[in-house]
């Protein structure tokens, strides 16, 4: 890794990389990718949370599934842990509770392949500061 | 079209209405294009049961069972929404088309926990592209540190470790201390028994406070920066190992780094884990290897800390305001909570609540939208009884606050306190004498023992307690325990002492005929404390199916196959087996 020796330099690094993650991210994407967060706080870890992102990501490499897996930080659902929010290309994302083993298969097969959801879907209630 | 299945809304008949959605969709040969989903909870209980259609995001409350035939075709068929169910502002007396709008949406708002569930923790990548290390850079490079103090003067921010010390104020004075080396110090004790957001906060942002904390040196001209955490959170540990070896690396910590001249490094030191460690000075001490006992101020740590130099201690909650103070502006800030609290707090939702979990709010919601509307009320439709804030230095609230505005002089004037966030509810199972029992019991076991009336008083006043909750107390005891507590209060060393009676004074003076029918009529109304209750068997319940004989553990259930049984009190242990395995609810608590 190089240094960043000044504020130009962080700002320049700050673009390519907003650019290269909302790439991944954004609907515009071209490939389509799926991006699947698992939330791994201490909480979400005691539920099991490792273990389902380890299974996500075999599985979607198996079942030939474009997806990014990735660990994030706590998403504040402790009664539903663990938590998985996965956001499909072009649409908003959505956050799965009590994801078990049978629930992240269903995850992959339903809704990331059909777009079918799921029950058990944790409706968002809080706002982020870049909507104010 | 998605259904609340929330425990609320199942009680007001949300899971018929459910099937019968399923069933008119079926009926109208729509199952491809129309999916029937249950969720969790949306948290808006009070006006359920739920449904939110999407792509449209149309809002339909107070839903029933008998809708759901003109959802179904009004909506799902003909694109028409249904404005009888629609959503009325209470306040703009207008529906609302669709959830985008709701107020209720904007309850949360997260600036501490920005990137909580949104980045990847240990990834620095992930934390430039969400404008981290900007904030610094700017201040590093385009402010004077006396300006950069006075824009989170400006902002009004409030240190969220439980005191609500202004911020800004605490930089000020700690930058007016000359010495030839000076100290930041982040407090990640986090010893309040149910509070968990700074753990979340550096398990899932741990770049944030390495950049607040780099700004807090820049301001006070201090070159090294302290986080103490305890040993028991080894993820938080491990995330912030990395966060630091990655900003080295980045040149982002280090020597003059971004080109500032200004060279600022951060070690972590951990601790082993006591309430009292969180004590500003018997933090200090403990990061010296000395004792962790607090010591009186002043000196305070701005003057005299760590090795004896100007240090300054803030909470992991309120460095992560400090980088979104920066980018947003003091003004924006300032903009958010009540006139003397500015911003949010995070609270660690637990009790008997349905949606147990970490929260940000805005300061000024009131405990009713926090309880009933964030957290969904309470388990199982019981009523709502007390909520503790504040952990064994606040107090027990009732219905009476519960429209009080959250925010640190409010929670104090009617006898609790914020404290680091820990919230927990609880119904009508619970007695009030025995949770003060509880929080005192952890008291005199972290009391660090440095000073009597925290010592011997806690211990004293958990022994009280414990008479009274056998029903041996006596009116001259609740007095007591009222004196015994002021003097604790008053005389006491640290904050731990001068705030723990709080738990104890707050259920007296907001529960009194509770420790009254303990006294004087030795019941216990919660059926909580086991002395005072008595199991016995309802005579025209039972069946004399046996199963409570065979389940009790100490043998103390008689009685034929078919016959009436009984319970022997003398031997009864009061473990409630008997209760929970009867399915003819012969059993009850007198
Ligand atoms: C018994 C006791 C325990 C404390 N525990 C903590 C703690 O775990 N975390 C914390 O940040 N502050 C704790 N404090 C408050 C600290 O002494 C200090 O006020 C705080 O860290 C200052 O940071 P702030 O101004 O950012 O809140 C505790 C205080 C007392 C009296």
């Amino acid at each position: 890794m190089t240094k960043i020796k000044s504020l130009a330099d962080l700002k320049k690094m700050k673009s390519d990389l907003q650019s290269k993650i909302s790439l991944r991210e954004k609907s515009e994407n071209p490939e389509g990718k799926v991006v699947i967060r698992v939330g791994m706080g201490t909480s979400g870890i005691a539920s099991g949370a490792k273990e389902i992102m380890e299974f996500l990501m075999e599985e979607t490499e198996k079942r030939n599934v474009d997806a990014i897996v990735t660990q994030t930080g706590d998403m504040g659902y402790s009664y539903a842990e663990p938590t998985v929010e996965v956001k499909l290309p072009d649409q908003d994302p959505v956050v799965f509770g009590d994801v078990d083993k049978k629930k992240a298969d269903n995850i992959i097969e339903k809704y990331i392949k059909n777009g079918e959801l799921l029950d058990g879907i944790i409706p968002q209630n809080y706002e982020t500061i870049d909507k104010k | 079209m998605l259904v609340c299945g929330g425990t609320g809304c199942h009680a007001s008949a949300g899971e018929l209405l459910f099937e019968n959605l399923k069933k008119e969709v079926q009926e109208n040969d729509l199952k491809d294009e129309v999916q029937v989903v249950a969720t969790g909870c949306f948290g808006f209980c009070e006006k359920g049961p739920i449904v939110k259609i999407i792509p449209d995001n149309t809002f339909y409350v107070q839903v029933k069972p008998e809708d759901a035939k003109e959802l179904v075709s009004e909506h799902a068929i003909k694109g028409r929404k249904v404005k009888r169910l629609l959503y009325t502002d209470p306040v703009k007396k207008e529906q609302i088309q669709d959830s985008k709008h709701m107020g209720f949406y904007k309850k949360q708002l997260r600036i501490a926990l920005r990137n909580c569930g949104m980045i990847d923790p240990e990834n620095i990548d992930e934390y430039l592209a969400a404008d981290g290390y900007e904030a610094m850079g700017r201040v590093l490079l385009e402010m004077k540190p006396e300006d950069a103090i006075q824009e989170v003067l400006d902002a009004g921010l409030r240190g969220r470790g439980g005191g609500g010390f202004p911020t800004g104020l605490k930089w000020q004075i700690a930058s007016k201390n000359h010495a030839d080396q000076k100290y930041v110090v982040c407090n990640a004790d986090e010893g309040d028994p149910g509070a968990f957001m700074d753990r979340s906060i550096l398990e899932g942002d741990p770049h944030t406070v390495l950049e607040a904390m780099v700004i807090n040196g820049f301001c006070i001209n201090a070159t090294k920066g302290l986080i103490y955490i305890r040993a028991e959170y080894p993820l938080a540990i491990k995330r912030l190992k990395i966060a630091i070896d990655q900003a080295r690396e980045y040149g982002l910590l280090g020597k003059d780094i971004l080109g500032s001249g200004f060279d600022f490094d951060v070690e972590i030191r951990y601790g082993a884990g006591a309430f009292v460690c969180g004590e500003e000075t018997a933090l200090i001490h403990s990061m010296e290897g000395e004792r962790c006992e607090p010591t009186f101020k002043p000196p305070f740590p701005a003057q005299s800390g760590y090795l004896g130099k100007p240090t300054n201690v803030n909470n992991v909650e309120t460095y992560a305001n400090i980088p979104v103070i920066f980018n947003k502006g003091a003004k924006w800030f300032a903009s958010i909570g009540t006139e003397k609290s500015k911003g949010t707090k995070v609270f660690a939702l637990a009790g008997k609540i349905n949606n147990v979990g970490l929260i940000e709010v805005p300061m000024g919601i009131t405990l009713r939208e926090v309880i009933f509307e964030i957290g969904g009320g309470i388990q199982g439709g019981k009523k709502f009884k007390a909520v503790q804030t504040g952990g064994p230095s606040g107090g027990c609230l009732t219905d009476e606050h519960l429209d009080t505005p959250i925010d640190f002089d409010n929670l104090l004037a009617v006898g609790s306190m914020m404290g680091s966030g820990g919230m927990i509810v609880m119904d009508e199972d619970d007695c009030m004498v025995a949770v003060s029992q509880f929080y005192l019991e952890f008291t005199v076991e972290e009391s660090c023992g440095k000073c009597s009336p925290c010592r011997i008083g806690n211990k004293r006043l958990y022994e009280l307690l414990g008479k009274i909750t056998k029903g041996q107390g006596t009116e001259d005891d609740l007095d007591n325990l009222r004196n015994l507590s002021d003097v604790i209060k008053d005389s006491s060393l640290c904050g731990l002492g001068q705030t723990s009676p709080n738990p104890v004074l707050s259920t007296l003076d907001n529960f009194y005929e509770e420790y009254l029918a303990h006294v004087n009529e030795q019941k216990c109304f919660a059926g909580q404390c086991k002395e005072l209750i008595r199991y016995e068997i309802i005579p025209e319940n039972c069946v004399g199916c046996t199963v409570c004989a065979r389940n009790c553990p100490v043998n103390c259930i008689s009685g034929e196959r078919k016959q009436v049984h009984t319970i022997d009190q003398s031997l009864c242990i009061k473990c409630n087996a008997c209760m929970e395995k009867c399915k003819f609810n012969a059993v009850t608590i007198i």
